[in-house]
């Protein structure tokens, strides 16, 4: 198990300052994130795009931002996880937690950040009769392991690249697969479309257009799902699998069964330093939420601030916390 | 000033005026208007929470982007009168058209 004062649930920017305000008062972190590298939205999302409000700065773009960060926490020597998600969060009697993730690395830490972000992002769910009940019985939103789906008789849904591929793909080793598409034009990458244009002339796959996926039927698993045409006719077809493709959509994910306060999707916490409802849990940046909040990179860095500063009487509670200007003292290094 | 008129999930309408000159998004004033709208990705088209369903006036609207365009096509309750609300700036001709909230969680 990895031992660390502070646990940073997210590598965003604020997440990295974190790290550093951390280390100005001698606390180490260890920063876990989904995404397999550093920067959150800023390298993920929009790496070349110019941002005007980070003070001192007239432009800076993302990408650029995340790596000055990660040169100003070079001194603290802060921990990476990266690529694997944040699952469990459990308190021991002296106070301190353990965070778990999805690819079981433990991390004991005596303070919690949560500056997720967006939070995860997960699989857009269509609205469809019975698709809950038939997960992991049938339905699935991923493809993790291909071979499943050997010989078996597939049903996808969506018209993005990444039902495209899929098709096309699985049209190899499937008995049987069925593209359901609500429009009868694919925007994905030509390539992709005009081979899933060929497949379904030459009888590989099939391929219904103008459709939706409306309900899936079944006992104990999947057997069967209804597709309605856009005059409405109604057709049952035969399936072992349905796997539908609608992209991602952030969500708060498994912070969420924590018992924290949360309001519209964001972490309630006090003004004064950002703690959450849970002792010793903080949440910054733009998943938390209080009177005034703005969602602001800026903002993120001052609430980063803060919440180091409270957090110290947790590292140390035998210690009186003196404030330092850098300018004076310098950055020191551990 | 101009006004639009807005369906909320349960289908109440009510109608909003709005100085036209306000430099938003419609995203922007509906979050305003206390609309339960999450625009969870702030208005760069991402999230597709801010959907709404153009009832009458679509035909006014600047065409879809890209970036929206490649929304609309995975977005399972998407159809072809479907917007998303961060992308459309209010303007003069947005003036008694009729929007509805669709997009969830």
């Amino acid at each position: 198990m990895l031992n660390t004062d502070i646990c940073i649930i997210g590598a965003g920017p604020i997440g990295l300052f974190a790290a550093f305000e951390a280390g100005l008062l001698k606390m180490r972190c260890h920063l876990i994130d989904v995404l397999t590298q550093v920067g959150g939205q800023l390298s993920e999302i929009y790496p070349h795009k110019p941002i005007y409000d980070i003070p001192g700065y007239p432009e800076i773009k993302g990408q650029e931002l995340v790596d000055k960060l990660m040169e100003q926490i070079k001194p603290f020597h802060p921990g990476f996880t990266l690529g694997e998600r944040v699952e469990v969060m459990t308190q021991n009697p002296d106070g301190s937690l353990i965070i778990k993730t999805n690819d079981q690395t433990e991390v004991h830490c005596q303070v919690l950040v949560i500056a997720g972000g967006l939070g995860c992002f997960e699989p857009r769910k269509p609205d469809i009769d019975r698709l809950i009940e038939f997960e992991g019985k049938g339905v699935n939103y991923i493809v993790k392991d291909p071979e499943i789906f050997r010989d078996r008789e597939i049903i996808l849904a969506g018209g993005g690249d990444s039902a495209l591929d899929w098709t096309i793909y699985l049209a190899n080793t499937a008995a049987r697969v069925t593209l359901v598409h609500r429009g009868d034009t694919f925007r994905g990458a030509p390539d992709s479309v005009e081979k899933i244009f060929k497949l379904a002339k030459e009888g590989k796959i099939d391929l219904i257009l103008q459709s939706n996926v409306i309900a899936l039927n079944g006992k104990e698993r999947l057997q069967s799902v209804s597709i309605s045409a856009r005059d409405n006719s109604l057709t049952t077809l035969k399936a072992h699998h349905f796997i539908p493709l609608f992209g991602l959509s952030p969500k708060l994910g498994p912070i969420a069964e924590w018992g924290l306060e949360i309001d519209k999707s964001a972490i309630e916490v006090k003004p004064v330093d950002f703690s959450t409802n849970i002792e010793r849990t903080y949440a910054i940046g733009d998943i938390n939420t209080y009177p005034g909040k703005l969602k602001l990179i800026l903002c993120g860095f001052h609430e980063a601030a803060l919440m180091a500063q409270s957090a110290f009487k947790y590292v140390y509670p035998d210690k009186k916390i003196s404030f330092k200007y850098t300018t004076v003292y310098g950055v020191p290094t551990f | 000033m101009i006004k639009i008129t807005i369906e909320d999930r349960n289908g109440k309408q009510a109608t909003l005026g709005i100085p036209s000159d306000v430099s938003l998004s419609l995203m922007e004033v509906l979050k305003a208007a206390d609309y339960e709208i999450l625009a969870a990705c702030g208005g760069m088209g991402l999230c597709a929470t801010c959907q709404v369903q153009v009832v009458k006036g679509f035909e006014k609207l600047p065409p879809r982007n890209d970036q929206e365009l490649d929304m609309m096509d995975i977005l399972p309750n998407a159809d072809q009168h479907s917007r998303l609300s961060c992308q459309l700036r209010i303007n003069e001709e947005m003036d008694g058209m009729i929007f509805r909230i669709i997009g969830g969680d």
